[in-house]
């Protein structure tokens, strides 16, 4: 058998393989916080919770309503999507309003509900949480109707540092709830039937639901890239991305545009989840640690660059793929050496532009 | 896109603090005095270990803030300097023998030079992307002591460790003793916080932050002066987690995971970030609510993020910071 | 007849006469997980063990007022020696017990030599309690990392499993797991092929599994706990490890784990516990009653050993009458355990409690019978095969003596 440094070439070539199916991963989740970033200009803290929130929801739709996989993988990003678009709506974008009232009465009417649906009627924190998004959401819905006139959202990037304390907090707040709600040791969910099994490949066996990661995650990050830089719907969020104030005079709506994106992009999040929950532990601190790994890739593919961030996430899963296989102790810091050293070189990442 | 000024600036009192200038002079004499006072009457009204904990928090709040407030940049990853201090003064109390005292500077030594190469690194960019830097390097941090047990102790962490004997003569076991030692290191931690802040060179630090072409084309090497900062900023986190290390007889992973980091920005954001006195203010607030409410299990961390947000929407100024615009005097 | 009972009647009068004076007041800290990792084995179900282990032992009719308090340490070691430190300190706390997760356990154990209370642990695994780091002051109850090693290690060996792999994850809870179990598997005649450092915590252990596989070893240890043990047991069974024939071994496997997982993905584990719910009538009552008071779960061997050890503590309380810390180490030490959840046991100079320990086999989806019929009793393991002999802990306590 012929050997690279020591290792059966046919074994190295399993683990590359392995190492493409955490790229998937890697490679979606940066994905949305690269679209997300490119719009909001805030680095999303809650991608993780939410990613953790697609893989519970498929677990709710499974067990309380019956509905497997695929269902969940349909349901879970759009129902994970919407709590994004609330969040969006009544606090992210409040950041730049000179108008507090309408976050403030989101927060304590969510607040008002949870306690009331949780302590008075006893529900479940989870149906509490999505019972007080709602209340919340109209609230501050009417409200922004009441007072339209008076509130001037002030256009483009106000203080984004404060968007990655808001999102900060909102996933310490997401993630407790869950911890509270259902402990921490996590919750089965089975491959779908008809993805188990396996294809022997000589070299190794490849499980077919492995397979089915990297497909899926290809084509959605593809399908990302082909409508943000080919369509007319991706020309505008580049538009926006550039200037907003100057799209919004051509007529195009930039702050529903910047509410779209955010819920698209906490909706990868979301697939990932859902795609994850099979192989991984369902629990609800699943995303705490991974996301700082990918906010590594973020940074070392360029913050913002939709294609730096596709290709970054599935080169570094290559590369942590291989640290296992010749240095499995070093395969949890390889990323972040990684980025010390395209930082000293490219201080704006791989695929970044200067500042 | 206005990458750099972090919004300290609509928080910092710079517009006022021209007007009223001889008038705040004497305010913060008197804040001083009366906090040396509290300082020393505290220990008769409340538990000594806890008011150690808070005085080692807020000399860790008052650090961040120095980078923050007065340098006007976000590091999402100063638990990497408090926990890799406090694991340095714990090895060498322990397993050298060292006093506290030069424990304590052995660690505030190794915060300084791994602030200095951490600095040199992140400075290089700004606002958003200085933080997720900053947050990375930290992460390096963590997992180097995660997998280095022979130095760190792994996730035990490095227990029992002596609080010894001040210059090798007054014994720290009593927790009185040991509390006033405490309270001198923070009390001269925020005067040293208070001179370079009103020094020149703390001047030109807050013109970089609120202008930093500006500062550059007036002849600044704007670079070096927040390397300067950062280092300092770095040291001074050292130091307080140096002391926690001797106070708690322990340095373990918690100091140097993420979340630290995160728990230092939330008490600097709820006391007011950019004021003097706000992570005083701050950490005393946090340190209580964890104390006091750790019955609470998670619910605990729930009341955290949401403190987070309603601060970060509505209640930016945090609590020093309101007061300050009340008294119309900087704090 | 009637002389009978008024005599009777003055002899009861007479004893809680005696009872009232000898009144004494203990307070009980539980002191474990509540949010975190170990929420589930230990948390507020240790609370309730508690509480039951009191309401049980009448301490009340017997002149005992308890106390229990509680609180939550996360899994940090400051959080709990801050803790340890302030009931010690201020609020009187004259017992601490549970507290799961081997670095706090640590912590605590230091500080409660320094202020001479009393340490009940049950929830943690390091075997350093009873060994270099034993003081007067700690009783090690439910297991520890020795128990687990000899239990599945040694079993696993003796049913033919004799050429191992390890996943180790990489800190020193899972070096001590693998070493362990090493000199276990060489001691009975087996042999490890290798091993590999898994970063801790893991998602993805697929890459270390497919070397695990290539070692052609027969067993894989899987030293790790908690979610990478989830992981790892979830992804062997996708990779189609255990299906070709290699058998995995959990060496710290809770029975919350295994419902984590499901019947479906665990079938087939092998792993060492020293309570089970199911194990015989006393063992059910106990956790029937437990479960209408815990949200329907049953108790984890954690739990079990809050409510044994708080009964233990009682009885000497009651015997001696006194709440003195070296009394009561003294005469907890002398008498013999006797409680209905582990049996009658001892516990030894270096304070281990020596009790048996029982291997178990997940059953297969189609065995169970319900909700928590969970496992099978492959084999019963007595205390003097389970735990580390006394000689070999190096314990001060033990070579003083």
């Amino acid at each position: 058998m012929t050997t690279i440094l020591g290792v059966p070439t046919a074994a190295l070539f399993g683990q590359l393989l392995l190492g493409l199916i955490n790229g998937s991963f890697y490679a979606i989740l940066s994905l949305g916080l690269a679209v997300i970033f490119g719009l909001l200009n805030i680095i999303n803290f809650t991608h993780g919770a939410q990613y953790m929130m697609g893989a519970f929801v498929a677990w709710m739709l499974l067990n309380w309503a019956g509905l497997g996989y695929w269902w969940a993988l349909l349901i879970a990003p759009i129902a994970v999507g919407i709590t994004g678009v609330i969040l969006e709506r009544n606090l992210i974008s409040q950041l730049a309003s000179n108008d507090k009232i309408r976050s403030l009465l989101f927060v304590i009417s969510a607040i008002l509900t949870f306690l009331l649906c949780y302590v008075g009627i006893g529900w479940s924190e989870g149906t509490s949480l999505a019972a007080a998004l709602l209340v919340g959401a109209v609230f501050g819905a009417v409200w922004a109707h009441v007072a339209r006139e008076r509130i001037s959202t002030a256009e483009g990037h106000v203080d984004h540092l404060y968007g990655l304390l808001l999102t900060f907090g909102l996933a310490l707040i997401i993630q407790g709830l869950f911890r509270n709600a259902y402990g921490s040791s996590g919750l089965p969910y089975q491959i779908p039937r008809e993805l188990t099994g396996g294809q022997n490949f000589g070299f190794m066996f490849m499980p077919n639901y492995r397979g089915w990661v990297v497909v899926a995650s290809l084509v959605v990050c593809l399908a990302t890239w082909f409508v943000i830089e080919k369509t007319r719907l991706g020309a505008y969020l580049r538009a926006a991305t550039e200037n907003p104030t100057l799209t919004q005079a051509f007529g195009i709506n930039v702050p529903r545009l910047v509410t779209i994106t955010y819920g698209f992009g906490v909706g990868l999040a979301a697939l990932a989840g859902v795609l994850a929950a099979p192989i991984y532990s369902v629990n609800p601190n699943m995303g705490a640690d991974l996301i700082i790994v990918v906010f590594a890739v973020v940074v070392i593919g360029g913050m913002g660059s939709i294609l730096g961030s596709i290709v970054t996430g599935f080169g570094l899963g290559l590369i942590e793929g291989l640290t296992k296989v010749f240095y499995p102790e070093a395969s949890s810091t390889v990323i972040f050496i990684i980025m010390a050293i395209v930082l000293l070189i490219k201080p704006a990442g791989l695929f970044g532009r200067a500042a | 896109m206005a990458d750099g000024a972090v919004a300290a600036s609509d928080v910092g009192a710079t517009e006022f603090a021209l007007r009223e200038r001889r008038d705040t002079g004497a305010l913060h004499r008197a804040i001083f005095i009366g906090l040396a006072g509290l300082l020393l009457v505290a220990p008769f009204l409340a538990y000594p270990v806890f008011l150690m904990k808070v005085l080692c928090f807020a000399l860790f709040a008052l650090a961040f803030n120095l980078l923050l407030g007065y340098g006007g940049l976000l590091s999402f990853g100063h638990a990497a300097y408090f926990g890799m201090a406090s694991y340095v003064s714990a090895y060498t109390a322990k397993h050298w023998g060292m006093t506290p005292e030069l424990a304590i500077l052995l660690g505030v030594a190794v915060a300084a030079l791994l602030g200095t190469a951490f600095g040199a690194l992140a400075i290089r960019r700004q606002g958003i992307y200085f933080a997720m830097i900053t947050l990375a390097l930290a992460q390096m941090v963590y997992f180097f002591s995660l997998q280095t047990p022979r130095f760190t102790g792994g996730e035990d962490g490095i227990q029992a460790v002596p609080r010894g004997k001040l210059f090798g003569l007054l014994s720290l076991a009593d927790d009185r003793i040991l509390y006033y030692v405490v309270a001198a290191i923070f009390f001269g931690g925020l005067l040293l916080i208070y001179r370079i802040i009103h020094s020149p060179f703390g001047q030109v630090c807050k013109a970089i932050r609120d202008n930093e072409p500006r500062a550059i084309s007036l002849g600044y090497r704007a670079n070096q002066y927040k390397l300067a900062v950062f280092v300092l900023s770095a040291s001074l986190a050292g130091l307080a987690g140096a002391t926690k290390a001797i106070v708690f007889q322990l340095a373990s992973l918690t100091d140097v995971h993420w979340t630290m980091s995160g728990e230092v920005v939330l008490m600097t954001l709820v006391g007011g970030m950019g004021t003097v006195f706000g992570p005083i203010a701050g950490a005393l607030v946090i340190v209580a609510m964890q104390n006091y409410l750790a019955h609470l299990g998670a619910w605990v961390t729930i009341i955290q993020g949401v403190i987070f947000v309603v601060c970060v929407l509505v209640f930016r100024e945090g609590i020093v910071g309101v007061i300050a615009k009340r008294v119309k005097q900087p704090l | 007849m009637k002389l009978k009972s008024l005599l009777v009647a003055c002899a009861i009068a007479a004893l809680s006469a005696g009872a009232a004076q000898a009144q004494v007041s203990v307070k009980i800290g539980v002191l474990n997980d509540r949010s975190g990792l170990y929420a589930d084995i230990s948390g507020e179900g240790s609370v309730i063990a508690a509480r039951m282990a009191a309401e049980d032992f009448k301490a009340k009719e017997k002149g005992i007022n308890v106390e229990i308090v509680s609180a939550d340490h996360q899994n940090k070691p400051d959080v709990g020696s801050n803790i340890a430190r302030q009931w010690y300190d201020n609020e009187g706390v004259d017992v601490i017990m549970d507290v799961p997760t081997s670095s706090v356990a640590l912590a605590v154990n230091q500080i409660t030599k320094d202020k001479n209370k009393i340490f009940i642990n049950s929830g943690a695994a390091s075997s350093d309690l009873t060994g270099p780091q034993c003081t007067p002051n700690t009783v090690h109850w439910t297991y520890d990392t020795v128990m687990l090693a000899n239990g599945t290690g040694g079993a696993m060996v003796k049913a033919g499993g004799d050429t191992w792999f390890f996943l180790t994850a990489d800190y020193a809870f899972g070096h001590a797991l693998e070493r362990d179990t090493t000199a276990v598997v060489v001691k009975n005649g087996g042999k490890v092929l290798g091993s590999v450092k898994t970063p801790f915590p893991g998602q993805d252990f697929s890459s270390f599994l497919l070397q695990a596989q290539a070692s052609k070893a027969k067993v894989i240890g899987l030293a790790n706990a908690g979610g990478d043990t989830i992981n790892s047991i979830k992804q062997a069974g996708e990779f189609g490890i255990t299906q070709a024939g290699q058998k995995l071994a959990g060496l710290l496997v809770f029975s919350s784990d295994v419902k984590a997982l499901g019947l479906q993905t665990a079938q087939g584990l092998v792993l060492t516990e020293s309570f089970y719910w199911d194990l015989n009538d006393q063992t059910r009552e106990f956790s029937k009653r437990f479960a209408a008071r815990n949200n329907g779960k049953m108790p984890t061997m954690v739990q079990a050993g809050v409510y044994a050890g708080l009964l233990h503590y009682l009885k000497a309380v009651e015997a001696t009458k006194s709440k003195d810390t070296a009394t009561i180490m003294a005469k907890m030490k002398e008498m013999p355990t006797d409680d209905p959840l582990f049996g009658k046991g001892t516990i030894r100079v270096d304070g281990r409690k020596m009790h048996d320990a029982y291997l178990f086999e997940v059953k297969k989806p189609s065995e169970s019978k319900g909700e928590w019929d969970l496992y099978k009793l492959i084999s019963t393991i007595p205390a003097e095969q389970a735990f580390r002999p006394l000689d070999q802990g190096n314990c001060p306590l033990v070579k003083k003596s």
